[in-house]
């Protein structure tokens, strides 16, 4: 055993060397059109060295440290404690939400103008999260061009505004109404497919509509993108210092106060953290609606459901029109908010990070979902000099997240019915 | 003759590049016929493997070694080497421990797999693209002087008759070999062969490796090809090749070999006949094509649904 142990901790510490060395000992450098080769510095070359050195010991006495990994308790003190009964669980959820809502409505009067921004975005991403979270979580389908519904609601809002000058609230549902549209379409022949063919159609699909904005230069500008998208008024009363579009008031001279750029920001904020709401209440009811609990139930066994009469294509097709929806709304809002779009804004990588944030939340649990989004997205801007590394560290935590804990990091739990422990 | 000339030039360029979606196929298609999974990080080690033989080129070059068969050799086999430890390893690290689980779960590790590996080259290699240095050039022309000419590089020609030396290797390998019996053991019926006593784990691993190997291949071939590399160029290839695996019939390596030359040509026709920025998007169209009107590819088995 001590034989087999050590001869593959060496071929793992070999394997090791060679996946790194090659690809971190050397830099690449174009000069002109030669390129050269660098060895890279010393503390490089050793952290590949202890890398190997670690993996090697680790193989060696594999064995040894899982054993004493499982008997660790202090480690997952949370793991072995019963759960929460659900009356309880339900109440500290209730009184989470609550206290979340009202930090967030006052949020933009106590923080900053950058702050409010960014918690903006955080509502932007909650909403793509919670949508993406209806067709991956609870119907079981894998949407890798997600970004493709959120490219349609953004470019349908700047494209009606430019040529039709239509305003943000009627966009909103043209948008979210047109990205449903352009699921149903999609879903309707694709659905049919086994679930990891979904996976590559819809990341193909998700290429198609990018590689369209990017070509159809006279009709959405291509690269350059659109800019100039009206912000959303209020009741007619516009946020800028003069007024744009005639018939329309001021906002600061309609109520007397000194102009201020900040009341924009602040407007969109609670533009977006109603729609996040709304966004989560509806899809926590569609949750226990016949349909929610259908999606649950095909994506756990499908024979089974359809030997019970459900229609697969429907219940299917639902979930993707539904989170293809939310997508829309969160695309018209994120619009508005930029003032300015173009196709970079939607590429693969977007989808890769809201399927991140579903994954780290917890795939069904809305709870789990908005909380990874918050942290998703905050998390790099805290740690900024980490920036760069943000995609690296979302890729190792999909790998690590499948291996440890598939569940996510707060697992969704259905409502269900406790036996009483006998006295 | 003019038009005729233009086609056939097409043509060649769609065999060209089909050729090398091909190579990478083999490693989706092998890896979907025994596990059934999706191998996301697939093309990530195909852009790894064209790395590495950038890296092992230009070391060459600034040793003064430039006997050319020498350099293509000794970058083929780092490629190879460094592609396939990699193979190994994603294969240890991200799919092992999830295999046999629910079918999202090790899709979802692949996907970050791929996330993964993109950036640790965009990191370390920064994001620009390098240039591959040309190291062969010149060609055969065919056609009158003052007309459209048909050209066939000597780069072409490499690459055809590289990928029909690997084909046939692999088909040798396949069908000779005692691994190559075991793999088709294991991608018929795996409980079974393993209750016959394969050591079904090490073929398992086998399919990662010899796919690996293909994809570094293809990336060696590529990169020369193109003139350029950078770390994103793996997602498109894999995904163009995935479309090929998916033509031809996943699961089925001929099928595989089909797909990569059909698609190839479509692209280039496409290309050469309406505007190269739409080939992307032929391709996926077709992609979703063949999977609405025959899901089983070109070559493939159907598949029966088991309760």
């Amino acid at each position: 055993m001590a034989a087999q142990n050590m001869k593959h901790a060496l071929f793992s510490a070999i394997v090791t060397l060679i996946i790194s060395y090659p690809i971190l000992g050397f830099d690449l450098t174009s000069e002109g059109t030669s390129v050269q080769l660098q060895g890279a510095d010393t503390s490089t070359i050793i952290g590949v060295f202890i890398a190997a050195l670690v993996v090697f010991l680790f193989q060696l006495f594999r064995d040894t440290i899982m054993g004493s990994l499982g008997k660790l308790p202090a480690l997952s003190p949370m793991a072995n404690r019963p759960p929460m009964p659900q009356k309880k669980r339900l109440k500290v959820e209730s009184i989470l939400l609550t206290l979340m809502l009202i930090g967030a409505l006052f949020w933009p009067f106590i923080a900053s103008r950058g702050a409010v921004d960014l918690a903006t975005l955080v509502l932007i991403y909650i909403m793509l999260a919670l949508g993406l979270n209806v067709v991956v979580g609870l119907a079981g389908l894998l949407d890798l061009g997600y970004v493709a519904f959120y490219a349609v609601g953004a470019y349908s809002f700047a494209l009606l505004s430019q040529y039709y000058g239509i305003s943000f609230w009627f966009a909103l549902p043209i948008g979210a109404l047109l990205a449903a549209l352009f699921g149903l379409v999609l879903g309707f022949p694709v659905l049919r497919l086994r679930g990891d063919y979904l996976a590559i159609v819809t990341l193909g699909f998700g290429e198609i509509i990018r590689i369209l904005l990017n070509n159809m230069t006279n009709l959405t500008g291509g690269p350059n993108g659109i800019g100039g998208i009206p912000d959303p008024t209020l009741f007619g009363m516009e946020f800028g210092r003069r007024v744009k579009e005639e018939g329309n008031t001021s906002f600061h001279e309609t109520f007397g106060i000194a102009y201020a750029g900040e009341h924009k920001v602040i407007f969109l904020y609670l533009i977006a953290l109603v729609l996040a709401v709304i966004t989560a209440l509806v899809i926590r009811r569609l949750m226990r609606m016949p349909v929610g609990r259908a999606w649950e139930a095909l994506r756990e066994d499908e024979i089974a459901s359809r030997s019970l009469g459900l229609s697969r294509t429907a219940v299917k097709l639902s979930a993707f029109t539904i989170g293809a929806f939310f997508a829309g709304f969160a695309g018209t809002v994120f619009a508005s908010k930029q003032g300015f779009i173009s196709p970079e804004s939607f590429v693969f990588l977007e989808s890769a990070i809201i399927l991140a944030i579903v994954v780290l939340g917890g795939m069904g649990s809305q709870m789990g979902v908005i909380l990874a989004a918050i942290a998703v997205t905050i998390l790099p801007e805290l740690a900024r000099e980490f920036s760069e590394y943000r995609m690296l560290i979302f890729g190792a935590a999909m790998v690590l997240m499948m291996v440890w804990r598939p569940q996510g990091l707060m697992p969704m739990r259905r409502i269900h019915i406790e036996l009483k422990p006998q006295e | 003759m003019q038009d005729l000339l233009y086609f056939i030039q097409q043509l060649i360029n769609g065999l060209t590049i089909g050729s090398t979606y091909a190579l990478i196929a083999i490693g989706y298609t092998m890896v979907y016929g025994i596990i059934g999974m999706i191998n996301f990080a697939h093309g990530e080690i195909y852009m790894i493997g064209a790395y590495t033989a950038l890296i092992a080129i230009t070391g060459l070059a600034s040793m003064g070694i430039a006997w050319l068969p020498l350099i293509l050799v000794v970058a083929l086999i780092c490629a190879v080497i460094v592609s396939s430890s990699m193979g190994w390893a994603v294969e240890r690290v991200a799919y092992r421990p999830v295999r046999g689980k629910h079918r999202l779960i090790p899709l979802i590790s692949a996907i970050g797999m791929s996330i993964f590996l993109q950036n640790y080259v965009h990191l370390a290699q920064g994001s620009s693209n390098i240039g591959f240095p040309a190291l062969l050039e010149g060609g055969f022309r065919f056609g009158a002087e003052d007309s459209f000419q048909t050209a066939i590089s000597y780069m072409q020609i490499l690459i055809f008759s590289v990928t029909l030396v690997c084909m046939t290797a692999l088909s040798l390998f396949i069908s000779r070999s005692r691994i190559g019996r075991a793999c088709r053991a294991v991608s018929q019926d795996l409980g079974m062969a393993n209750l016959l006593g394969i050591d079904t784990n090490r073929i398992i691993s086998a399919t990662f490796v010899i796919g690996a190997a293909l994809a570094a291949v293809a990336g060696l071939l590529l990169g020369m090809y193109y003139g350029s590399i950078d770390p994103l160029f793996g997602f498109i290839a894999g995904l163009k090749a995935f479309t090929a695996a998916v033509l031809g019939g996943i699961g089925s390596i001929p099928g595989a070999m089909l797909g990569g030359l059909i698609l190839g040509v479509a692209e280039s026709m496409t290309s050469g006949y309406l505007s190269g920025e739409y080939k992307d998007v032929i391709s996926f169209s077709l992609l979703i094509l063949i999977l609405l009107f025959k899901p089983t590819g070109l070559l493939g088995k159907p598949e029966v649904e088991k309760i």
